[in-house]
């Protein structure tokens, strides 16, 4: 990505964007730069802003104030029909009286060209998405999946140079929904048009973006690629809303070492306070070690096994710590929970691997 | 929270939408909407308000009028007779229209589709009909005047049995809809604590129904106090507000206090209407996503009680109905009973004879062509013009207010607009048009819900994709909202259809020698006595309604299985 960024301008940028309802800021001082080609998925948890954006970006519903650049021209105030851009929403938004490939070929007839072409234009678009013949069927004939690829085909059809999707998933099966994420990202592969796509589901963002914005309250909390989210979370929101996480309440001993409960755990604190302040140390279940990890070792921590959840491919393991006062979640594979015997009521030695902490100011105020 | 005061000097400027071609047209469309409705509704009215402050030479006398009016007992007396009978009516009709529709909505009796289109048959009748039924049953030559022990059918007791005929029907399409929807979970679970048949019906059915309930009453007081045809039939010398402007108006040629009286009806048909609006925007959706539909079981003691009932009301209705057919074909009551079809022939009792049928039937035409595209039309601007906050809630307003206007209210109010001298539209007095203009006006708010109603069904994003795709939104309105629609718009087209066919109160003022229509020709020829041709043209208005109802109902189902084909999955 880095390469990417350096090799070529910006696609679309957005430059202090803001949304006011009323009282209420919906967008604050939004900036962001979208590459060329990109899968960007703006994930929050709903009324976070990302729909809000997505419609400024669109121009169906204009920003307050700030500016949006795409593809070097100045396009903040423009009406959406006068945007280069494509759009897919939850519903679909599929006209019902008119049957799929007058659907698909809907833009196409507006601009006048000849019908054969259209014809050809519409059959190679319902290819594309996987409906090679329903040209002939109504919306309402198709499944919800189906009709998704439909309005994706219509989207696509004046080969725009931003595609939209407006959390294009939410409304299908789980099934389908797993099936239709590999077939976008296929799709935006082969046509390599920059997409964003609006989401509440990490899990969806984890798989198909090559970016993920994640917005709170009106502002990007973080911008980063899936791994770096994940791993490396801006913020205890981000640690919270993609993945689980550990909050554990701690106070910075020294520079390195912060103090949680009776213990001293070694970390990188990247953050400003100096000792005696409180922080929160954030590690996700699946970091935490529980294999050899020898009696008095650093970041060592005495657990009580307090309860098993088995989640299928592996355990989702409550240790309490310090008597009951705090519990850490602790996600260990079937074959840790075989091999050692895990139960209830067992004394165990885990580990919090230093480079696995995150260490976030504690007004942050996470759990 | 971002401050407007805390922003720096660093702020960027405040970003205005340039607007395309179809923001621009849309708004210029509302702004002609304004306009229409300026012209047609606004300034008429506000005509009416300065009449009502002038003397007869057109100085402005302050409220001299009102003083006036207030202080003649005669004047006085007529809005308490108004404000008698419309909430006498409003008492008798209310418990027997739930009743009706409880027996259709919530039993398993039998004939439910023939009660039904036997309850709503008087809608396609004119006022004017049952008053003159009555006067075949209780007047003084009547078939059963025995049964009034002395009691004149004129007079209040006319009045009120004409109106609870005539409001049954409005009243029962109000409840209908509010008993149709009912969770039956709810009933299960009261069924499930053991509360009894009564305590459900208090504590469950009824406040389901509340908001029903309180509409169909302010309708039904609305439309009695308003109503004209009734009260100039069959009051005799009980006075009413509406009967009072017409003899002010007509009568004494004293607008000035025709104009006051007009106002006075007014505040009542107002205040109705946004205590209505009012008490209906606190009303929340009581039926969630996830309601399971309530199906009523046979119960037969319930069943056959309330087959009864409707037998008996359904009865009455048709008894009623009956008797105009049967008197418009007698010779001459009561005394040749034969049957013939010489009181068909109107031009041997009103000059105009057919001529004002063929001229009802032209309104009716026109308001139903030219209504149906301006309210659609309008509709359609009010719900997709982007932003433009202001334009549209004036536009909104307009939209709603005819309803609070009585139409003789406006057909007086036209008549000082359209009448005054240098009025650009003068033109349209005493023609066609003012007739259509009046109609559409009068008509308008509910043919505008039905139609806001449709649009509000559709997906909010087909302008959006539409601009996405570079396609104008009137080509989109052609081609997806106008066919998606289509079983509303022809609602609406039959709704103004039948109004226009069948109202007096709102033409009366307004029709000239060339243009006279079949209601005023009734009411003429029931002054001079000639009450079977009365009769005869009630029916051949009803007919004409009726014949246009079905054709609708069967053109609706055809629809349905051609052009609609992809509603079916």
């Amino acid at each position: 990505m880095t390469a990417r960024e350096a090799a070529q301008p910006p696609y679309l940028r957005i430059e202090r964007l803001k949304k006011q309802f009323g009282a209420f800021s919906a967008l604050k001082d939004i900036s962001l730069e979208i590459f060329p080609g990109e899968f960007v998925c703006f994930l929050g948890p709903s009324g976070c802003g990302k729909t809000t954006l997505l419609r400024a970006i669109a121009g169906l519903d204009i920003q307050t104030s700030g500016r949006i650049f795409q593809a070097d021209r100045e396009i903040s105030d423009l009406p959406a029909s006068q945007r280069d851009f494509g759009i897919v929403f939850q519903s679909y938004a599929l006209f019902p009286n008119l049957n799929v490939a007058a659907n698909v070929g809907y833009g196409l007839v507006s601009r006048g060209l000849p019908r054969r072409e259209i014809a050809t234009r519409v059959d190679d678009l319902l290819k594309l998405v996987g409906l090679p013949d329903s040209g002939l069927k109504y919306p309402a004939q198709l499944s919800g999946g189906m009709q998704q690829r439909v309005a994706l085909a219509r989207a696509l059809a004046l080969s725009p140079g931003l595609l939209l999707l407006d959390e294009p998933l939410s409304a299908l099966d789980a099934r389908v929904r797993a099936y239709l994420r590999i077939e976008i990202r296929r799709l935006h592969e082969r046509l390599g048009v920059t997409t964003i796509m609006v989401t509440h589901d990490q899990e969806e963002a984890l798989t198909m973006a090559d970016r993920i914005v994640v917005m709170n309250e009106g502002v990007i909390e973080q911008v980063g690629t899936p791994l770096e989210v994940y791993r490396k979370p801006a913020s205890a929101f981000v640690a919270d809303f993609v993945g689980t996480t550990n909050f554990l309440p701690a106070v910075v001993l020294r520079p390195g070492v912060a103090r949680f409960g009776s213990v001293d755990l070694a970390c990188d604190i990247d953050i400003q306070p100096g000792p005696g302040n409180d922080v929160t140390l954030a590690i996700r279940p699946e970091d935490v070690v529980v294999r050899n990890v020898a009696a008095g070792a650093a970041n060592s921590l005495a657990v009580r096994v307090a309860d098993v959840e088995f989640l299928g491919s592996f355990c989702r393991v409550q240790l309490a710590h310090d008597g009951d006062k705090t519990m850490v979640l602790a996600d260990f594979s079937i074959n840790v929970v075989r091999d050692l015997g895990v139960v209830e009521g067992m004394e165990l030695l885990v580990s919090l691997p230093p480079d696995r902490i995150r260490v976030f100011p504690a007004a942050a105020g996470q759990p | 929270m971002t401050q407007a005061g805390a922003s720096t000097a660093t702020e960027l400027p405040l970003t205005r939408r340039r607007l395309d071609r179809d923001d621009i047209l849309m708004r210029v469309g509302i702004c002609v909407f304004i306009v229409w409705m300026l012209v047609t509704l606004i300034l008429p009215l506000w005509w009416l308000l300065s009449k009502s402050f002038e003397g007869q030479k057109g100085e402005f006398v302050g409220l001299a009028n009102y003083v006036q009016y207030f202080s003649t007992p005669s004047l006085l007396a007529s809005l308490w007779n108004s404000l008698f009978v419309a909430l006498l009516t409003t008492a008798i009709v209310l418990p027997l229209a739930f009743v009706y529709a409880y027996a259709l909505q919530r039993s398993c009796m039998r004939w439910k589709g023939l009660f039904q289109a036997l309850a709503l048959i008087p809608i396609l009748a004119p006022s004017l009909l049952p008053a003159i039924s009555l006067i075949y049953l209780f007047g003084n030559q009547g078939l059963l005047k025995e049964w009034m022990f002395g009691v004149s059918v004129y007079g209040p007791f006319g009045i009120v049995v004409s109106q609870v005929f005539y409001c049954f029907p409005h009243a029962l399409m109000i409840l209908l809809a509010a008993l149709s929807l009912a969770d039956s979970r709810l009933y299960e679970a009261a069924d499930a604590l053991g509360a009894s048949k009564t305590r459900v019906f208090f504590t469950v059915t009824l406040p389901g129904a509340k908001y029903g309930i309180i509409s169909a009453g302010f309708v039904i007081f609305t439309l009695v106090i308003t109503d004209f045809g009734i009260a100039k039939v069959i009051g005799g010398r009980f006075n009413v507000l509406a009967t009072d402007i017409f003899k002010q108006v007509i009568g004494q040629q004293n607008f000035q206090m025709g104009a006051v009286v007009g106002f006075v009806l007014l505040i009542p048909a107002v205040v109705a209407f946004m205590a209505d609006r009012i008490i209906q925007r606190r009303q929340v959706a009581l039926l969630s996503a996830r309601a399971v539909p309530l199906v009523p079981k046979p119960v037969a003691r319930r069943d056959w009680t309330l087959f009864a009932f409707c037998a008996v009301v359904g009865g009455l209705i048709f008894g009623i109905l009956a008797m105009a057919v049967w008197a418009s074909f007698v010779t001459r009551w009561p005394y040749n009973l034969a049957l013939t079809l010489n009181n068909y022939k109107f031009g041997e009792f009103d000059s105009d004879g057919w001529a004002a049928y063929g001229n009802s039937l032209e309104l009716a035409v026109w308001t139903a062509l030219i209504g149906t595209v301006v309210v659609f039309l309008g509709a359609y601007l009010l719900e997709k013009t982007r932003a433009f906050a202001a334009g549209r809630l004036l536009a909104q307003f307009m939209a709603m207010l005819p309803m609070a206007v009585p139409g003789l209210v406006l057909g007086l109010a036209y008549i000082f607009f359209f009448n005054e001298k240098g009025n650009p539209f003068g033109f349209i007095y005493a023609t066609m048009i003012i007739l259509v203009v009046n109609s559409i006006t009068h008509f308008y708010t509910v043919s505008h819900l039905t139609a806001v109603t449709a649009l509000k069904q559709l997906d909010a994003e087909f302008e959006a994709v539409s601009a996405s795709l570079k396609v104008s939104l009137f080509r989109t309105m052609g081609r997806v909202s106008v066919p998606v629609c289509l079983p509303a718009v022809l609602d609406i087209s039959i709704y103004l259809f039948v109004n226009a066919m069948t109202t007096v109160s709102a033409v009366i003022f307004l029709y000239s020698t060339d243009t006279k229509l079949a209601a005023v020709s009734i009411i003429n020829m029931d002054e001079s006595g000639f009450t079977a041709a009365a009769a005869a043209m009630a029916v051949a208005i009803v007919a004409t309604s009726a014949s246009v109802k079905i054709a609708h109902v069967l053109l609706t189902r055809r629809l349905e299985r051609t052009t609609q084909a992809w509603r079916r999955r």
